[in-house]
């Protein structure tokens, strides 16, 4: 059986002392987390790591000692191994180092049931291929087989702080197998942050190496944050609280204003930030890994969004931009009127080349050049205000750019409302027209739909239904090229709008999602998002035990997003592609973008 | 262990290199056929020539300068995501097993799978396109079920090397497995 060893990098000039770690339950494994130094009295090193117990809940022990022996000290194996009767272990590891070779030896004491100790030597054998039974060269008693060691170097300020994936949370399950022997050396490492608060340094009774040893780090500027937030967070939550009395006014509740406001999607992104800023303002830190990244994600996200709100804004209010803007938009909107006109116009004669029936044509035709006359008089109506609108809608931009994106996208909605006026007529025309023209070509052939259960049959009619139906189905049949026309024109207008309005959600909730902080984690400090461990043998010396490095592997940037996505009212397709062309042949009306609501309205 | 004359299915020439680090821990390296300096001047020249004929026909300039852009685009995404150097198995025992490739560019990419969700190392066949193929593969166990497997994971798939390269990795890997 071969023995694991992970030992910290920052220990491997450490002066001789004792180990301190555990051993991983079930493998054949020790995680060395720090040494402490001679001269101790061994009565206070256990207290102190009953103190630790306690802080920590991860059980130390003393494995073993660890000598790297200066110029001058000599003769410490007999002390080394009488150290082993102090500390009672199972086994016990003793590792030596000598200045000048990179290499490790390891002798493993085990304490075996009459009380007495055998020494396996563990030392690198020759090389070759074929391994049968080591002879044990050199003195001490070796019993039976060789007992192989491995030394895993890994850095310790790394492991410690890094999570690896796919993140296990909790309470595990009993039925699984219990976490792999990486799994719980990573935790063994990262629950130990009581140990590493004392170093050599200190003036305490005991003095250790670990991570920290060249003195604690700190940060001045995260200290000063972390002593702001506590306000800060407060003042948030009450700021939303007196939000929320606002919106629960009972003048919310009628009907007309909910219908608006959940049809509006400014109102749906601004109870999606309310949320948000819930979350953050939470006044507990955040349990677990999950919660951290979520928050964190949230933060930035918001941040870089009234970042950018106020870029906009700034480029906005600057030399008349809004003067500009709303100058521009009284004539593009008598543009489009006038395009329309012109459509419509070649609609009601003979447009490309089809021949369309005369009264209906000009009904149709008069129907809807009345109705862009009404929209182009209630744009000229509105336009001394358009630039008192656009003004104080651009300072929306200052709650984020998300929001200005909504408004515009609210804005375009309701300019084009004629066009999707428009579209429900033509649609709901066409629909009516294709059930009459089924309906009857069904009685063209004899059968009828049966209501009650749900499918075709076949039924005898009388002469007189007969020939009106045949009638009907005729005129409905001859005018069918028209309204199909009509229908065709103003559902590809419609699809233009809801295009546009689709780009701008998809937008508007890539900003809401996008975990930014996990993103830029990865790039900056990569190992705390770890998808697992890569090894590289250190160069090894011959006669010592074999060396590896342990370094993290870090996640790719597709399961980073994927992970750490924030859950959104996401906007997709409703449909797939052959629905919606079916819906669009037979004229229902189509909503393509539904959004996931996350409470039920 | 020295390179023998080892080929790839398709016949070209990689080498196979073992690294025994110590009695249980092995490194087997195979190393892809090198990109040929002759396809690439041909796809250059071929690019060259499509986008000349573009401009002679056009008169924009812009043709040129994007048919440049595309073919180096194109050569950096190639030795970067496509091309791969050298492949190799890192066989720890007890540990796991550290499977890499390393790309024309210098990146590379490593998985490590521990040695408690590893069932055992074969070599398989598999139809690919028109011949039947060996490729050494990793057997994972599956968590509900000790004696079922969960997935398949095949080694050296850019090399692609011969059943004589495969059955000494696998007999030194057996060695190593077996022991633990």
């Amino acid at each position: 059986m071969v023995l694991k060893i992970y030992f910290p990098q920052c220990c491997n000039r450490a002066d001789s002392g004792l180990m301190v770690g555990r051993w991983i339950a079930g493998h054949d494994s020790a995680v060395v987390l720090a040494v402490i130094h001679y001269p101790f009295i061994p009565g206070q090193v256990k207290r102190y790591i009953q103190q630790i117990q306690a802080q920590s809940g991860v059980e130390l022990s003393v494995l073993g000692s660890w000598s790297l022996p200066k110029e001058g000290q000599e003769g410490m194996e007999s002390f080394l191994r009488d150290l082993s009767t102090i500390f009672p272990q199972e086994r016990w590891l003793q590792i030596n180092r000598e200045f000048g070779k990179t290499g490790f030896t390891c002798e493993v004491l085990t304490q075996d049931q009459n009380g007495g100790t055998t020494q396996l030597e563990a030392k690198k054998k020759k090389k070759v291929v074929e391994e049968g039974d080591g002879e044990a060269g050199g003195d001490g008693a070796e019993e039976g087989e060789e007992e192989k060691v491995i030394f895993v170097h890994y850095e310790q300020k790394k492991v410690m702080l890094s999570q690896l994936h796919p993140i296990e949370n909790g309470v595990p399950d009993p039925k699984a197998d219990p976490p792999s022997e990486l799994r719980q050396m990573f935790r063994m490492v990262a629950n130990s942050q009581p140990l590493f608060f004392l170093d050599k340094y200190d003036d305490g009774p005991l003095k250790t190496t670990h991570w920290q040893s060249e003195g604690r780090e700190g940060s001045i500027i995260v200290e000063l944050l972390k002593q702001a937030s506590a306000p800060l967070c407060l003042l948030i939550s009450w700021l939303l609280s007196i939000w929320t009395c606002f919106c629960n006014i009972r003048i919310f509740s009628l009907y007309p204003l909910r219908f608006l406001s959940t049809k509006l999607s400014t109102c749906i992104q601004l109870s999606y930030r309310t949320e948000h800023m819930r979350t953050l303002s939470s006044a507990k830190p955040a349990a677990g890994h999950t919660q951290f990244m979520r928050k964190a994600n949230i933060l930035v996200s918001l941040l870089v969004d009234v970042a950018l709100g106020v870029l906009l804004m700034s480029w906005l209010y600057r030399d008349n931009h809004i003067t500009m803007l709303a100058n521009a938009l009284v004539p593009a909107a008598d543009h489009i009127a006038k395009e329309l006109d012109e459509l419509l116009q070649w609609l009601m004669g003979a447009p490309a080349g089809l021949k369309m029936n005369r009264a209906l044509d000009q009904v149709l035709g008069r129907f809807f050049l009345y109705h862009i006359h009404l929209w182009i008089s209630y744009i000229h109506l509105m336009s001394p205000f358009v630039e008192g609108i656009l003004w104080y809608g651009g300072l929306s931009a200052c709650l984020g750019l998300t929001f200005a994106l909504s408004l515009l996208s609210d804005m375009v909605a309701l300019l084009t409302f004629h066009i999707y006026c428009f579209y429900v007529y033509g649609a709901r025309l066409y629909c009516l027209k294709i059930y009459g023209l089924s309906s009857l070509w069904r009685l063209f052939r004899g059968k009828k739909w049966n209501v009650l259960r749900q499918r075709v049959d076949s039924c005898s009619y009388d002469l007189d239904q007969l020939f009106i139906g045949t009638l009907l189905f005729t005129i409905l049949l001859f005018l069918l090229p028209t309204t199909a026309l009509y229908y065709l024109v103003f559902t590809l207008l419609r699809l233009v709008v809801v295009l546009f309005q689709g780009v701008l959600h998809l937008s508007v909730d890539f900003m809401n999602s996008f975990p930014l902080f996990a993103v830029g984690l990865r790039i900056f400090r990569s190992f705390r998002l770890a998808e697992g461990v890569k090894f590289r043998v250190l160069c090894e010396e011959p006669g010592t035990a074999l060396h590896l490095m342990m370094e993290i592997n870090p996640l790719k940037y597709g399961t980073v997003v994927q992970t750490y996505r924030t859950p959104t009212y996401s906007c997709y397709p409703k449909d797939s592609w052959t629905a919606l062309v079916k819906k669009l042949f037979v004229g229902e009306l189509i909503y393509p973008w539904r959004h996931k609501t996350t409470k039920t309205d | 262990m020295g390179d023998e004359a080892f080929t790839d299915i398709n016949g070209k020439a990689i080498s196979m290199d073992c690294h025994s680090h110590s009695g249980f821990c092995r490194e087997f390296t195979v190393s892809s056929p090198k990109v040929s300096v002759g396809k690439v001047m041909v796809y250059t020249c071929c690019v060259w020539l499509l986008a000349y004929t573009v401009f002679f026909f056009t008169q924009n300039t812009a043709v040129l300068s994007s048919a440049i852009l595309i073919t180096l685009v194109g050569m950096m995404f190639h030795i970067h995501f496509v091309k791969v150097d050298h492949e190799s198995l890192l066989v720890i025992g007890s540990l796991g097993i550290q499977v890499s490739s390393c790309y024309a560019s210098g990146r590379e990419t490593t998985t490590f799978i521990e040695m408690s969700k590893i069932k055992d190392i074969v070599i398989n066949e598999a139809i690919y396109m028109h011949q039947i193929i060996y490729y050494l593969c990793v057997l994972l166990k599956d968590p509900a079920e000790p004696k079922a497997v969960s997935s398949v994971v095949p080694l050296f798939q850019s090399s692609k090397p011969r059943l004589n390269c495969l059955v000494k990795v696998y007999k030194s890997c057996q060695e190593i497995l077996s022991k633990c």
